[in-house]
């Protein structure tokens, strides 16, 4: 199957950088249809800026991007925004509509779609985030993660095949994290969506299909949650918050016990923890 | 401090007024404004204040909001008012006299008249803004000025950075409050010394508020072109305004006020 995103040897320059200097140096990596890929790395990585590159919101100095079998040129940028929906990190300054239902319906009025078609799928959207008792709610008597929830009715209303989340759940408290997340996983569920994920936090890391880990500008390095986690104390370095399970192996090594050396969830850890002394 | 604004603060209510299409309210306020200048005797500005009184009442906000609504200009009126009474054409039974300056009959009674006219122009206004929301307000002038398409004016672009900035005022009002109390925590003191140093409390205040804002505008910019917005053609609207046989009969009930004024006025 081809891949849904393709990114070949991507080279970015913001205009104010000096000649010799790149925010992006030859990133390359492809993306299959229906996955779920955390993207990992330091502020000030280059996460974002590549986030951006792929729908077109700043254009490359070298290297292609392929979008659903589209490569991003000037004619069919706004063909792949269509296809990709992306949600920021800060709840305000992405809620464009004076009240929820016309922040959901904006997406929709810059595709021109009728307005009988948003009536319909603006409560549908809704519903799906269980914001709909909010329609004509305004977003200053919303929280964090209703606003996010919102931004993703939008996303849904649009029906993109790609959704972007750049930190979507970096400022929520972790109930609002939890409900925004527990909302991308059914969306996703509901429809084959592949979702890319910039995030600092484990736990989302952790149930990505793939991680790809960015530093200094870089690809530094690709693989499954259970491969990139084997890092452990590294994992700080790349831009990680260490799972407390892992933090705990590490204490455990540091008082010689012996540890196993693949990634442990927290309930494999209880478990092994468990064991430990009856294993004996 | 912020909350004292009457104006452009909407009251939600249920009532005819709160209903009628945006267009007819903002229209007949303004249509309004411009027949209380037909009015030139006691029974004609009698009329005007039974018909504003009139829809006062229909609209079901409390009496003290027009009230409050005329406090803030209180001193700007009654200067007007001793102007026109001091220095207008005397006329009448002249009570004193100075100079220049007259105390008549008539002067008095202009003065009155001036003094009903504002009094009118705010309740009318006030009722306006009370009882529409600020976004149809905007919805209300979009449509307004639609005209303008033609001279190539962007009616679309406009409307929209009307409906986002009354979006974000709340969101800048929370900010100012945070940016404030850190400042406070600081050792700003606001609202306090003279002039020159409540002055210079508030560069702490604004350089902060002006930062985050642009910062603001330029994450709500991408957000809008990551959500396809490619300027003002080509979008269809999810808002729409309705014309309900009310705003007809409001129209209506104007058109004949106007006839009773001209038919009164001396
Ligand atoms: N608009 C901009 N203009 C110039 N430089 C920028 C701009 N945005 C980001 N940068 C720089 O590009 C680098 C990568 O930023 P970004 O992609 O936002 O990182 P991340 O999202 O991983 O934190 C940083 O060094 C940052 O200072
Ligand atoms: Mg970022």
């Amino acid at each position: 199957m081809s891949p849904i995103i393709d990114v070949e040897h991507l080279n970015y320059r913001y205009p104010q950088q000096p000649a010799d200097e790149l925010t992006l140096r030859d990133v390359s990596f492809s993306i299959a249809a229906g996955e779920w890929v955390a993207i990992v790395g330091h502020n000030g990585s280059g996460k974002s800026t590549l986030a951006k590159n792929i729908n077109g919101l700043l254009a490359p100095a070298s290297g292609t991007i392929t979008v659903d079998g589209q490569v991003l040129a000037e004619d069919t940028v706004w063909d792949i925004r269509r296809k990709i929906g992306m949600v920021f990190q800060n709840p305000d300054n992405q809620f464009v509509g004076a009240t929820v239902a016309d922040d959901v319906a904006f997406g929709l009025e810059n595709q021109g779609v009728s307005r009988e078609e948003m009536l319909t799928r603006v409560p549908a959207a809704l519903k799906q985030v269980n914001m709909q008792d909010f329609a004509t709610r305004e977003p200053a008597r919303l929280s964090g993660g209703q606003k996010q929830r919102v931004a993703l009715a939008g996303m849904i209303a649009a029906r993109p095949q790609i959704l972007i989340l750049d930190e979507a759940t970096s400022m929520l408290d972790p109930r609002g994290r939890e409900e925004v997340l527990a909302t991308i996983r059914q969306m996703k569920a509901a429809s084959d969506l592949t979702v890319l994920s910039i995030t600092h936090d484990i736990d989302e890391a952790a149930s990505a299909n793939r991680i790809l880990v960015v530093n200094d500008g870089q690809l530094k390095e690709e693989g499954t949650p259970a491969e990139i986690f084997k890092h452990g104390e590294d994992l700080i370095k790349m831009g990680l918050d260490m799972p407390y399970a892992e933090r705990l192996k590490a204490a455990l090594k540091r008082q010689n016990v012996q540890v196993p050396a693949t990634y442990l969830t927290e309930k494999g850890m209880a478990d092994w923890l468990w064991q430990l002394r009856s294993n004996k | 401090m912020m909350n004292k604004l009457i104006f452009g603060r909407y009251i939600p209510g249920d009532s005819v007024i709160h209903h009628m299409d945006p267009r007819a309210k903002l229209l007949l306020s303004f249509y309004f404004i411009g027949i209380i200048f037909i009015a030139n005797n006691w029974l004609t500005y009698l009329l005007l204040f039974a018909f504003t009184f009139l829809a006062i009442t229909l609209s079901g906000v409390k009496w003290s909001f027009f009230i409050n609504g005329v406090k803030p200009l209180i001193w700007l009126i009654l200067f007007t008012v001793v102007l026109q009474i001091l220095f207008s054409a005397s006329g009448g039974h002249v009570y004193w006299h100075w100079g220049i300056i007259t105390i008549s009959q008539l002067g008095l009674i202009n003065g009155a008249y001036i003094f009903c006219r504002f009094v009118l122009i705010i309740f009318m206004s006030t009722l306006l803004t009370l009882t529409t929301p600020p976004l149809e307000l905007s919805d209300a002038i979009e449509y307004i000025l639609m005209p303008l398409k033609a001279v190539h004016f962007p009616v679309y672009e406009v409307a929209l950075m009307l409906s986002i900035a009354l979006r974000f005022v709340p969101t800048l009002m929370d900010e100012t409050e945070k940016i404030m109390n850190a400042q406070r925590a600081r050792g700003v003191d606001f609202g306090e010394g003279n002039i020159f140093q409540q002055m210079r409390a508030v560069v702490p205040l604004l350089i902060p508020l002006f930062v985050s804002s642009f910062n603001r505008a330029e994450d709500l910019a991408t957000a809008m072109e990551a959500r396809g917005y490619q300027g003002g053609e080509g979008r269809s609207k999810f808002r729409i305004l309705k014309w309900h046989a009310r705003d007809s009969w409001a129209t209506v009930s104007f058109a004949v006020l106007t006839a009773a004024l001209i038919f009164l006025r001396a």
